[in-house]
């Protein structure tokens, strides 16, 4: 039988359990006098004997799917010719994949010659699925039998049913831990694969970026540089046009709307700002490419003034097509609605006996949030504010279309750069070898970037636990 | 200390001794009413006249006339949610802030209506302070907490003033000698009744004529609570003093006047003395002997 068929051959096992254990159970309770006799609920011993039945047979039927391939493969090993024996272990496996879709009715490669190997195949699969049909069969009648004869009326059904329960939460929330882990291990051990080709210090405080590197010898202009402090500038200068942007913006928004609004003009304007929140990036990054850069570049550039007479000139401006400020301003756009609802849920947090207080001293409306709400909810603003800095700092789409990917050490908004993650996409889109410096270089990047934006986190994280502890 | 200039002639409504019940509390609300016993009084600090509060179509107080004198503690008594509260916050327009509610009538404080729209509520809550149920203070120490309202006010020009200001609430609080050697510490960090007591020293700060308590000791604990209702006793040489409250001991204990609120109306107001002995309405006696509450 197929695996499909076998899940429902589970799934009418652990039905016919459940229906068996709580009839059995309610049978019980009527000798007895009545379901409070019972331990537990009738409806628990009913989930109690379909887990029992479940979660083996459901365990069974992973393993032996997830092994079955390997044990006939290596069955089948022995059959080979002598010399096929003796190849390396990829050019076997490469062989016997092959057979493999043989045995499965496809030619492709020229195994023809191994048919009889295919067929052997053929039939351990088939007396492998016959074994496993049998075996699940078996195990779900005694699964299920075993949990129709533990329903007693003092077996503590409720107990278990809850503790499995439990450690299904419990895998969930260790599956994200260990996601985690898992990224970070990987983004590490390619980081340190990148720093055996270029040296850290070579990494974090050189101020040459340009990762091309030469295919051929004699190959002009392709050295190969990786210092990483234009890209973090770059990062840095955006991020914080986008901050100045966002911050002072954000706040205002949520003190407006959660002090001076009505309930009417809130109820518009909460839901619109949580429809720019919504907005893909990509879509901003068109809007920063092709009306905000534009405009920056026809509204400065050329502008200056030269008087003479005091010495001082400035200008004319030289503007970027592909300016910082563009990506900065449309990704501080971007993130008002982050700091405004994050702000906003920190000031209502702020108890309304300390607004009664305030206002019982004959404090004004704008007095007692520069007095009181906003020093109270200082720490939860700082917590969404480094929030919103992860967020920037993460940002690639708006940056990628509106900046572009030149490497520039300047803090001038008006000139064109380019950011960490910009170039980690960049560096990893196309063909290239994956022990190349060049694609190495990404790793590292993430890996920097990932413990800053750590830092960030926990940095916000610890505030906002302080900002619990603040009154009450 | 009251004199009576305009006692309300009661006598037809208390006469008939009926056994309260449902019926006749509902048959008393329905109708126009009239407060027995004494309401008014000749040196008014504040004066209220017709006053009816509604929240979105909901009355929840009806015509209530009442009168408090100077340098008296007046009690408000009454079942949950028979409006004393909401009565008490209209007296500093505390229910500003709240959207759906909606006051009429007039209130004097001495010669001027509070409750006139041009009325500047910022002067008007430093003459007319506010102590909370919940002790409030601000998450700052303790210096600041008091020295917030002189500070928002400009009562204070420099800093020795203030300092002056400061010490002379906290005293009058009864706190100072708890707190002196830790101004600098946040108020939070207080007990709940030094807590309490910290937020009458803010209220005093700003030199109020009149202080209105909303349950100050509903949550203190009995010691706490006695310590408070000393500082009231003591506070009154100075301060008009309206206080509600939900346990009858504490009325008996600190006030002048009792006002005994029921179901949004002013059913009685006397000498404290006699609402506690010999109530004048039937509905007092039942509430204040324990039939409802």
């Amino acid at each position: 039988m197929s695996v499909s068929s076998l899940f429902v051959l589970i799934i009418l096992g652990v039905v016919a359990a459940f229906y068996f254990s709580r009839t059995r159970s309610l049978n019980l309770a009527r000798g007895l006098g009545g379901i409070k006799n019972l331990h537990s609920l009738p409806v628990y011993y009913g989930i109690q004997a379909a887990l029992w039945c479940a979660l083996p047979c459901i365990l069974l039927l992973c393993v032996w799917t997830i092994f079955d391939d390997a044990i006939i493969r290596s069955m089948v090993v022995q059959y080979l010719p002598a010399e096929q024996q003796n190849l390396p272990k990829a050019e076997q496996a490469l062989l016997l994949s092959s057979i493999e879709n043989l045995a499965n009715g496809v030619n492709l490669s020229n195994a023809g010659q191994f048919q009889d190997i295919a067929d052997r195949i053929n039939s351990l699969r088939s007396i492998s699925n016959m074994a496993l049909t049998v075996l699940l069969f078996c195990a779900i009648i005694a699964t299920g039998a075993w949990g129709w004869f533990k329903v007693k009326p003092q077996y503590r059904a409720r107990n278990g049913v809850e503790r499995v329960f439990m450690l299904s939460l419990l895998g969930c929330s260790t599956l994200a831990i260990f996601t985690t882990v898992g990224i970070v291990f990987s983004v590490l051990f390619e980081s340190i694969r990148f720093f055996n080709i270029v040296p850290v210090h070579e990494f974090v405080l050189g101020t040459q970026w340009s990762p091309q590197l030469s295919i051929r010898e004699d190959q002009v202009g392709s050295s190969g540089a990786f210092g990483a402090v234009p890209l973090f500038t770059g990062t840095l200068l955006i991020s914080t046009i986008a901050m100045i942007v966002a911050v002072p913006t954000g706040l205002m928004t949520a003190i407006y709307l959660s002090e001076y609004a009505s309930s009417r003009v809130r109820l518009v304007v909460k839901p619109l700002l949580e429809i720019l929140a919504g907005i893909p990036t990509v879509v901003y990054g068109f809007f920063a490419a092709l009306t905000i850069a534009p405009m920056i570049k026809s509204g400065l550039h050329g502008l200056g003034f030269d008087l003479a007479f005091l010495g001082v000139s400035f200008g004319p401006l030289e503007v970027s097509g592909e300016s910082a400020l563009a990506a900065g301003l449309v990704m501080g756009v971007m993130i008002i609605p982050f700091v405004s609802s994050l702000s906003d849920d920190v000031i209502n947090a702020v108890p309304q006996s300390l607004r009664d207080g305030a206002y019982g001293l004959g404090s004004t409306q704008s007095e007692t949030m520069k007095n009181v709400i906003f020093p109270a909810a200082l720490p939860g603003i700082v917590g969404a504010i480094l929030l919103a800095v992860s967020r920037a700092i993460g940002e690639t789409m708006i940056v990628v279309m509106a900046v572009g990917t030149a490497a520039r050490l300047t803090f001038n908004p008006l000139e064109s750069v380019t950011t960490v993650t910009v170039q980690m996409t960049t560096l990893l889109i196309g063909d290239h070898e994956f022990d190349s410096a060049k694609t190495l270089a990404a790793f590292a990047l993430g890996l920097v970037l990932f413990i800053i934006t750590l830092g960030l986190n926990f940095f916000a994280l610890r505030i906002v636990k302080k900002y619990r502890e603040q009154y009450d | 200390m009251n004199t009576n200039v305009m006692t309300e002639t009661a006598g037809d409504i208390v006469a008939e001794n009926k056994p309260v019940t449902a019926d006749t509390i509902a048959e008393q609300n329905a109708d126009a009413y009239e407060t027995v016993g004494n309401a008014f009084c000749d040196q008014a600090k504040m004066s209220m006249r017709n006053v009816n509060v509604f929240y979105d179509e909901k009355q929840a107080i009806y015509d209530v006339n009442l009168d408090i004198g100077t340098n008296e503690v007046v009690a408000m008594i009454g079942p949950s949610g028979c409006g004393k509260s909401t009565f008490l916050r209209c007296l500093n327009r505390m229910n500003d802030t709240i959207d759906i509610c909606r006051v009429e009538g007039q209130f004097y404080l001495e010669d001027q209506d509070i409750n006139d729209k041009k009325m500047d509520v910022v002067p008007l809550r430093a003459r007319v302070g506010m102590v909370f149920q919940k002790p409030n203070p601000f998450p700052k120490s303790i210096y600041d907490n008091v020295a917030y309202g002189p500070r928002i006010h400009g009562l204070a020009d420099r800093r020795s003033d203030l300092d002056e200001i400061v010490e002379n609430s906290l005293q009058k609080a009864g706190l100072w000698a708890e707190v002196k050697d830790r101004l600098h510490q946040p108020g939070t960090g207080l007990s709940g009744g030094q807590q309490q007591r910290l937020c009458i020293a803010r209220t005093i700060a700003v030199s109020p004529e009149v202080i209105l308590m909303d349950e100050p000791c509903s949550a203190l604990d009995p010691i706490a609570t006695a310590k408070i209702e000393e500082l009231i006793d003591e506070l009154s040489q100075n301060y008009t003093i309206a206080i509600v409250t939900h346990s009858m001991q504490q009325a008996a204990r600190v006030s002048h006047r009792t006002a005994y609120f029921h179901l949004g109306k002013l059913i009685e107001v006397n000498e404290t003395e006699k609402v506690f002995t010999n109530p004048d309405h039937e509905l007092t006696e039942a509430y204040i002997t324990g039939r409802f509450g």
